[in-house]
């Protein structure tokens, strides 16, 4: 038995390590004091600095922090809202149409919305990604209201308005806190996907706007510098920051 | 009090609630009992506004209530799961009655440490209903439902959850607590025992419709249909005719067994040529090992089949000529009683004419 554990130990030490190694040395040489990532030469922080002298990359970063915010904040009302009529009414055509695409891939959304855009004579830049990406966070919020919606008893909401509670009051003392661990999570996957998002934004951004993913790749086309690795740390921070506020607002969020 | 007219409800094609008509009195402990899936929590429900009838009418001192929503109607529900709500505590469960008519905090503080003092939980209400016990939480449960005096308080098989021992001692709570408050109870259970060790009056319940309504001593004894009887207790069943009428009694021919003399009972259908059954309780029946030739007993031969010695009693099983097994209970308390009989045993059961109670079918 206890070799059979050390044999699980060990596999597991794999998994973390070709999950976490790459991460690790990004970080590591985002740190480094030479152009290469190939040896270590030293601590610097030079690369931050000359980040935060970067404009094009700066403003990128602040196009993606406005986009992410705004489409996570409109696809967690949109999707919280679509998730609680897909569990409280029998509706044959409106899960298709919240999950569709989720599951459709992200070239097909890309094209798709590329023509759509141009067809309304829209200008592309910051709205029309925020549109896209609004489009495509919905379905993950749903998804997890939805589930959330699943777990919380029918009898709690009856009990509540048996006691005297209007529909309303109901909703805002009963429904909305049980229900908060789903939609918390729903947003912070809708940020996440935002912030990421590559396929779908190389489509609909045109040319004058940029964000992060699409500044790092237009960099990475030439080489991959030590100022990507910076970048790329920072966001890692960001996101930890995120997923740790989260377990500390609500403890059952990230258990699902 | 509670007055239900000719209530309907169908569920697509299925009719689960037919023409159901229901008086309840203010302070009444009143059942709805019947098996699973006859309707009782559909009933509950549309007395709660949780669901609208169909059909029919339900009123409140005279006024109809169907178009009331839940939050204004002056009852309050238990629900088999208690439905505490699990992210406040115990305090909050309870205050929160009070706070949706806009009680002070004071007047809440105030009401919530009775509430907690009357089901002996004075300490708990800072848990969370997660930390607590089957048995607390029905008692939670019961004290937000009382805290602010509704009316009238319907219970969904509020204690089907708990164990054996539990229960029957909530059980004894219960029925404490609605004569100390008198507020009125609509109690569902499909145990029979519960409903007739609890209620005033009983409605029994049959697939939508109301069996028979009555106080539990006579549900027992003088059951109104085959259902009933076989529903409510331990009961033999004897399917028959009608032969013969006279003066109080009836002859009925019972299937394989023949004539047999049978009181009549009172607001009876009963009429020559009619089916019926004889319905029969095991403690009413003699069982013994001479032959009688009492005039005013019914009495057969039989073997007996199966006993079963429960300590204060016996239950024997007693196969008759038409292979029926009667089922005859023997107490074991008289004095210096010889013997017991054995499994194979020839034996004679009587049982007096006015024993059984006869219900047409
Ligand atoms: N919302 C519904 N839709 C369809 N059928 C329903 C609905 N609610 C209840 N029924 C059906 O109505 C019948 C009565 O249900 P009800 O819950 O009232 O039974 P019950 O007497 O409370 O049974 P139990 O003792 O099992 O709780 C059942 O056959 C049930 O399947
Ligand atoms: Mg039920």
């Amino acid at each position: 038995m206890t070799r059979k554990n050390r044999l699980l130990k060990l596999v597991a030490l794999g998994a973390y390590l070709f999950l976490y190694l790459p991460l690790f040395i990004v970080i590591v040489y985002s740190f480094n004091d030479s152009k290469l990532n190939a040896e270590w030469v030293g601590f610097t922080f030079k690369w931050y600095d000359k980040l935060f002298q970067n404009r094009e990359m700066l403003s990128a970063a602040a196009n993606s922090l406005i986009i992410a915010t705004v489409s996570a904040a409109v696809a967690t009302v949109l999707g919280t809202l679509a998730g609680m009529a897909m569990h409280q009414y029998r509706l044959k055509l409106l899960p298709g149409l919240v999950l569709a695409p989720i599951a459709m891939p992200d070239i097909l959304m890309g094209v798709s919305l590329l023509l759509f855009f141009i067809m309304l004579n829209m200008s592309l830049g910051l709205i029309s990604i925020t549109l896209a990406h609004i489009t495509f966070c919905i379905g993950f919020v749903a998804l997890s209201v939805q589930a959330r919606m699943t777990a919380i008893d029918r009898s709690l909401t009856e009990a509540a308005r048996d006691l005297g509670a209007t529909p309303w009051q109901c909703f805002r003392k009963i429904t909305l806190p049980l229900l908060a661990p789903g939609i918390i999570a729903g947003a912070l996957m809708a940020f996440t996907l935002s912030i990421d998002d590559f396929v779908i934004t190389f489509f609909v951004a045109g040319v004058g706007s940029s964000t992060l993913p699409l500044q790092i790749y237009s960099m990475v086309k030439i080489a991959v510098t030590p100022e990507v690795n910076a970048i790329s740390t920072l966001l890692m921070v960001l996101t930890l920051i995120l997923i740790t506020l989260t377990a500390r607002l609500y403890p059952g969020a990230l258990r699902s | 009090m509670l007055e239900i007219k000719e209530v309907s409800r169908y569920f697509d094609n299925f009719t689960a609630l037919d023409k159901v008509s229901l008086n309840i009195a203010a302070g009444e402990f009143f059942t709805l009992l019947g098996p699973s899936g006859c309707g009782k929590t559909t009933l509950l429900r549309l007395i709660a506004g949780f669901d609208q009838p169909d059909n029919g009418d339900i009123l409140l001192d005279g006024k109809s209530i169907i178009a009331t929503p839940p939050e204004r109607r002056p009852l309050h529900t238990i629900f088999q799961n208690y439905a505490l709500f699990p992210h406040m505590t115990v305090t909050e469960n309870i205050a929160f009655p009070l706070r949706m008519v806009g009680c002070t905090q004071a007047e809440i503080n105030r009401r919530v440490a009775e509430a907690l003092e009357d089901v002996s939980l004075p300490d708990k209400g800072n848990h969370y209903p997660d930390a607590l016990s089957g048995g607390q939480k029905q008692r939670i449960a019961i004290a937000r439902a009382l805290v602010n005096r509704p009316r009238l308080l319907l219970l969904d098989e509020p204690l089907s959850a708990l164990d054996a021992k539990l229960r029957e001692q909530m059980q004894l709570e219960l029925i404490k607590l609605q004569k100390e408050i008198g507020i009125t109870f609509v109690y569902v259970t499909h145990d029979q025992g519960e409903a007739l060790a609890l209620s005033h009056r009983v409605a029994v319940m049959n697939r939508g419709t109301i069996a028979q309504v009555d106080e539990p001593s006579r549900l027992y004894g003088f059951p109104n249909s085959r259902f009933v009887a076989d529903f409510i207790g331990q009961c033999n069943l004897l399917s028959g005719k009608v032969t013969q009428l006279q003066d109080n009694r009836a002859q009925v021919e019972l299937e394989g067994l023949g004539p047999v003399q049978t009181a009549i009972p009172a607001d009876s259908t009963i009429a020559v040529g009619r089916n019926c059954t004889l319905t029969l309780r095991p403690e009413k029946i003699h069982i013994s090992s001479r032959v009688s030739h009492d005039e005013v007993e019914a009495h057969f031969k039989g073997i007996v089949h199966d006993m079963l010695y429960l300590g204060d009693v016996t239950v024997y099983k007693v196969e008759l000529a038409n292979g029926m097994l009667l089922e005859a209970l023997l107490a074991n308390s008289s004095p210096g009683r010889a013997r017991f009989f054995e499994i194979g045993d020839q034996v004679e059961v009587a049982w007096h004419y006015d024993a059984g109670h006869l219900v047409m079918d």
